[in-house]
């Protein structure tokens, strides 16, 4: 126990000094540390899944005030808390199937569920099918009761096993940990390959004699660009350094080693550029459910001449950075303002930034955010690991990996 | 001579063509303008008028550019209504600020036409009835020129009595008059003859045009001399002048297309034609190797290795030897990055020219005009070698070559050199730095208290608009966008911090994110192309895409001698290529050195655009020393200002 505490306090604090960059590193650190926080949790006999969502909550939520403005903690802590929901659902349907037919099997795949005489019949059924089926017209239409009836078949779910016996509970604390773990490990799987995933489709977008842009630096951008190249396809590459971080340097080097015609062009010709280019990828640090992306700074800008031009813009972004909130004034309430010293040379400058001369407040501000609010109808498509989308859709997309429960992450005893 | 040629002088077809209003319009007496009644004479203030948020109205010097984007038809009636009564104030009507604009600034020029049409004629009763009011102008200009617009002044002040009678003509003279006083004897002389020879061979190419008396002047836009002899014989009548209008207009259709023709920029130079970059390689002083890795797209332009450029100009100094000390110099720095931005660098190269116009000497069995414009030229093809020209360079060293061709043949050399010499003072003096005070003036008053004002990269009006406006005590802030490789706003930021305006400094991929505060965005220009084009520091025209996404206005501040009659749509047909070690190095973050060696991939490579083009419908308005005028109406300027050009 000390020791997740541990673990949970280190992180804390290096989200806290912003120690982690980028999504996917901090998505998988967070899975990992939620994994191990699972794994070390003693839950109690009644209502497992019940603490278990509440105790992660706990922690997802001082996480996710760690560094508010970094989304991709909120959206593993709401991704596990949908696991946990997931899986406790499975189970309760399974034991519930396996109760009627006298405890036959635990086994999770109850296909020929429905052909029981279950006891709780309709609600429990369609659970069942909603945990397994994708989600299609017809589970839309059939979850309707369903929505409503989850949090309580859950409880009572729990109910029913306490008064059950109690070498079934026990395999039953084990299970519902174990499966949650085994789903978490899946997660993190997910995260570490979503580029793979994502490079594999880029022969579907990218033709021969293709001239791209994209700005700044993104493992993922790279990685789509290699795949493309590896499948033969020769194209040109604008590469916009990315002030102030000026990463397009190194993925310019990087892609010109893997032989492909990289041009380095500053920030300040993209807009003159970009009427000789077909396409702009770009990566992006969070998707916001209402298909509106927070990027790293200067790709509003992109975004804006790309549309002039009748350029598409596609986003590449894996599942771990779609969040399901809706943004409000993105541009100053999920940025993040960085140091001056990227801009302006303290040595040169600092008497104009002292504070404490004159009336108090300095002549000269330095402004140095970190990310950029591109609003959807300047997006022409994203591409996620689970295949292109219309920024339209990702409010749809969202509701297959998060519970319409946890979209607050809030203890439910502090409110 | 021919009675007919006169009133192309008044009104010429070029000239008129512009507007949408009807020839009728024109050749009646001015309608009073709306905004004449406004602050009579020099003072400017643009704060004044209230007729429209984007542009100045007429009482601005050279009025006409804008008045003449006013349909004719609201005029009209008020012309009828109380054209007596407000004749008193002639400055709106059509005619006179037509071609009053051309001349506006020419006013103290030497004007060849005016000793002619004072002297001649009918118009001579003008001309001594005005002495006074002409002097008294042009003490008025010499006084407060720098604030003042220069042709308004005069305008305003025409007495009564002439604009009454004498219709148009009677204004021009007004206009020529001031210049006139001010004029030497010699060169009231030379201009004199010179009228004779334009004359005649204006007389010889309408017997050649096949007889059609209108196409007299056909010689070109400097016609006006040709018809300065004549002008009194028609000048007064009114009647005569609406129905020559007809004819003129006739005219006025072919003419411009002779002109038009002559007009067409020439093409520049592209370097991916072997053969010509070959010849100019063999001409060229300056060492010129050309870059490993070229970009693709950019083949067109000249893409040398940067590094060796110097050091071998440097080391040759002793080898240049037709090229002028003061040049090289000047073309020395200009490689060396020492002289940026265009109102410098044009003013320094004028400067090299005048030293070596004052230490040239014309070679014996050759002539002053012929020589001169050679030495010119291969001055001008080194400063190229050294960096391409900016576009108001161009301009002014068309200005030159103008003016040394039209130099009096029987003039002495130091007489000859005299008078260059001054052209290219008064070119500076008014062209650039009056130019730039005018367009404070108008630009000030565009800042209130509370304004939070964007600009981009370092722009020398642009800093002087904002010092102004501190001096007069507005309270605002100011946004400074930057970027990289030249980070000119730090230079900016420093001097404007000194003076204690308050300033926020950012980068231009934020500017998005400053975009929301701010109020106002000033920026300066290259160049503004006759389509509308704002031809300016790369970066530039992101800033003013997302000012136009945010609703904010952009205004671009730009001295009209850096308009051009060449229309862009992109920015890489043209463009200039910078060094692009500079993209490679980050200054003051070592860390950043990905880039180090990169010449020695094939696939790679970096490009540093200098300049791109914002498209129009971006650009709220442009504050020239003609007024504030939306981008539409460029085109105008540029023509109006072409002339000028020849006449000055």
């Amino acid at each position: 126990m000390p020791d997740v505490n541990s673990l949970v306090n280190e992180f804390l604090i290096k989200l806290k000094k912003r120690k982690i960059e980028g999504s996917k590193a901090t998505a998988k650190l967070t899975a990992e540390l939620l994994r191990s926080f699972i794994s070390q949790k003693r839950l109690p006999h009644t209502n497992q899944a019940g603490a278990l969502i509440d105790a992660v909550k706990a922690v997802g939520e001082e996480l996710i005030n760690a560094n508010p403005v970094e989304l991709a903690v909120g959206n593993i802590v709401r991704r596990v808390l949908h696991i946990i929901r997931e899986e406790d659902l499975s189970l309760t349907t399974a034991a519930v199937g396996g109760l009627s037919l006298s405890a036959e099997s635990d086994n999770e795949d109850d296909v020929d569920q429905g052909d029981h005489p279950a006891l709780s019949a309709a609600a429990v059924a369609a659970a069942a099918r909603s945990t397994l089926r994708p989600p299609s017209l017809q589970t839309l239409l059939e979850d309707m009761p369903h929505s409503a009836a989850v949090p309580q078949t859950s409880s009572s779910g729990g109910d029913s096993e306490g008064k059950s016996k109690s070498a079934d509970k026990n395999l039953m604390t084990r299970k519902l940990k174990h499966n949650v773990i085994e789903a978490v490990n899946e997660l993190i799987q997910d995260i570490s390959t979503c580029h793979e995933l994502i490079a594999e489709q880029a022969v579907e977008h990218i033709h021969q004699n293709e001239v791209i842009l994209t700005l700044g630096s993104s493992r993922t951008v790279t990685e789509f660009l290699c795949a493309a190249k590896e499948k033969k396809r020769s194209f040109r590459v604008f590469v916009a350094e990315g002030a102030p971080r000026y990463q397009g340097h190194a993925l310019a080097k990087e892609l010109a080693a893997r032989g492909l015609q990289t041009t380095v062009i500053t920030d300040s010709a993209v807009f003159a550029m970009i009427s000789r280019v077909n396409m702009v990828i770009v990566g992006a640090h969070a998707v916001m459910a209402n298909g509106g992306v927070i990027a790293p700074v200067g790709l509003n800008m992109v975004a804006l001449a790309a549309q002039r031009h009748a350029v598409p813009f596609v986003v590449l972004a894996g599942v771990h950075k779609l969040c399901p909130l809706y943004p409000h004034n993105p541009e100053v309430l999920l940025n993040e303002l960085k140091s001056p010293s990227e801009l302006l040379d303290f040595g040169e400058f600092s008497d104009c930034l002292d504070f404490g001369c004159g009336s108090g407040s300095p002549l000269l501000h330095v402004v140095n955010p970190a990310f950029d609010y591109v609003p959807p109808n300047l997006v022409s498509l994203f591409i996620t690991d689970t295949g292109g989308h219309n920024p339209s859709y990702m409010y749809r997309l969202l509701t297959d990996y998060y519970s319409p429960d946890d979209l607050v992450v809030r203890r439910r005893s502090t409110s | 001579m021919d009675p007919r040629r006169v009133p192309r002088t008044v009104s010429d077809p070029k000239v008129r063509q512009v507007g949408f209003f009807a020839p009728p319009d024109r050749t009646q007496s001015g309608p009073p303008a709306p905004t004449s009644s406004s602050p009579p004479v020099s003072e400017i203030s643009p704060s004044g008028n209230s007729l429209s948020p984007v542009m100045i109205p007429p009482p601005r010097n050279l009025s006409s550019d804008i008045s003449r984007h006013f349909p004719p038809a609201p005029i009209s009636p008020l012309r009828g209504g109380r054209g007596a009564a407000d004749s008193s104030i002639p400055v709106g009507s059509y005619n006179p600020s037509e071609f009053i604009s051309p001349t506006a600034t020419a006013d103290f020029s030497e004007d060849a036409v005016s000793p002619g049409w004072s002297r001649k004629g009918n118009s001579a009763k003008f001309a001594s009835s005005l002495p006074t009011g002409g002097i008294g102008m042009a003490a008025v200009k010499q006084n407060n020129v720098p604030a003042s617009g220069l042709a308004t002044v005069s305008t305003v002040r025409m007495p009564k009595a002439v604009t009454e009678k004498g219709g148009a003509t009677g204004e021009v003279q007004m206009e020529q008059q001031p210049g006139d006083s001010k004029i030497s004897k010699e060169k009231t002389t030379k201009a004199e003859r010179r009228a004779l020879q334009e004359a005649q061979r204006a007389a010889k190419a309408a017997a050649k045009s096949g007889g059609s008396k209108t196409q007299a002047a056909a010689s070109g836009v400097n016609s006006i001399n040709a018809n300065t002899g004549k002008v009194p014989k028609v000048t007064p009548s009114k009647k005569d002048s609406s129905s020559v209008a007809a004819s003129e207009k006739r005219g006025g259709d072919r003419q411009p297309d002779k002109d038009r023709k002559k007009d067409v920029p020439h093409p520049r130079m592209q370097f991916d034609d072997e053969n010509r970059v070959e010849k100019a390689k063999r001409r060229s002083v300056v060492k010129q190797t050309e870059a490993r890795s070229r970009v693709e797209l950019f083949r067109h332009l000249p893409q040398y290795e940067h590094g060796t450029r110097l050091p071998d100009l440097e080391s040759r100094f002793f080898q240049l030897d037709p090229i002028h000390p003061a040049v090289y110099k000047v073309g020395v720095r200009y490689l060396a990055g020492d002289i940026s931005g265009g109102n410098a660098r044009c003013i320094a190269m004028l400067q090299a020219f005048q030293e070596s116009i004052r230490d040239y000497s014309t070679p014996p069995e050759k002539s002053l005009i012929r020589d001169l414009t050679t030495k010119i030229n291969s001055y001008v093809s080194f400063l190229i070698e050294c960096r391409p020209l900016s576009i108001s360079m161009g301009n002014a060293i068309r200005f030159l070559k103008t003016r040394i061709n039209k130099l009096a043949l029987n003039l002495s050399e130091s007489e000859a050199k005299a008078s260059i010499l001054l052209d290219i003072d008064r070119f500076i003096n008014e062209k650039i730095i009056l130019a730039d005070k005018v367009i404070v003036k108008h630009a000030v008053t565009k800042i209130r208290d509370g304004d939070v004002l964007l600009t981009y990269g370092s722009s020398s009006a642009v800093e002087m608009i904002l010092l102004h406006a501190h001096e007069l005590g507005k309270q605002f802030r100011v946004v400074i966008v930057d970027s990289r490789p030249k980070l000119e706003g730090q230079m900016l930021l420093r001097r404007l911090v000194g003076q204690g305006i308050s300033c926020t400094y950012t980068h231009l991929n934020a500017v998005s994110y400053v975009m929301h505060e701010v109020t106002r965005v000033l920026l300066g220009a290259s160049s503004v192309l006759s389509n509308g084009t704002v031809y300016s520091r790369v970066g530039t025209a992101s800033v003013a895409m997302v000012a136009h996404q945010f609703r904010v206005p952009v205004l671009i501040c730009c001295e009209a001698y850096k308009f051009h009659e060449r229309v862009q749509l992109d920015s890489i047909c043209s463009n200039e290529l910078g060094d692009p070690d500079a993209i490679a190095r980050v200054s003051g973050r070592t860390e950043i050195n990905y880039l180090e060696g990169w010449t020695n991939s094939e696939n790679l490579q970096l490009l540093n655009l200098i300049y791109d083009a914002t498209p129009s419908d971006y650009v709220s308005m442009i504050i020239t020393d003609y007024g504030m005028i939306p981008p539409t109406s460029v085109p105008v300027i540029v023509r109006e200002y072409q002339r000028e050009h020849l006449w000055i």
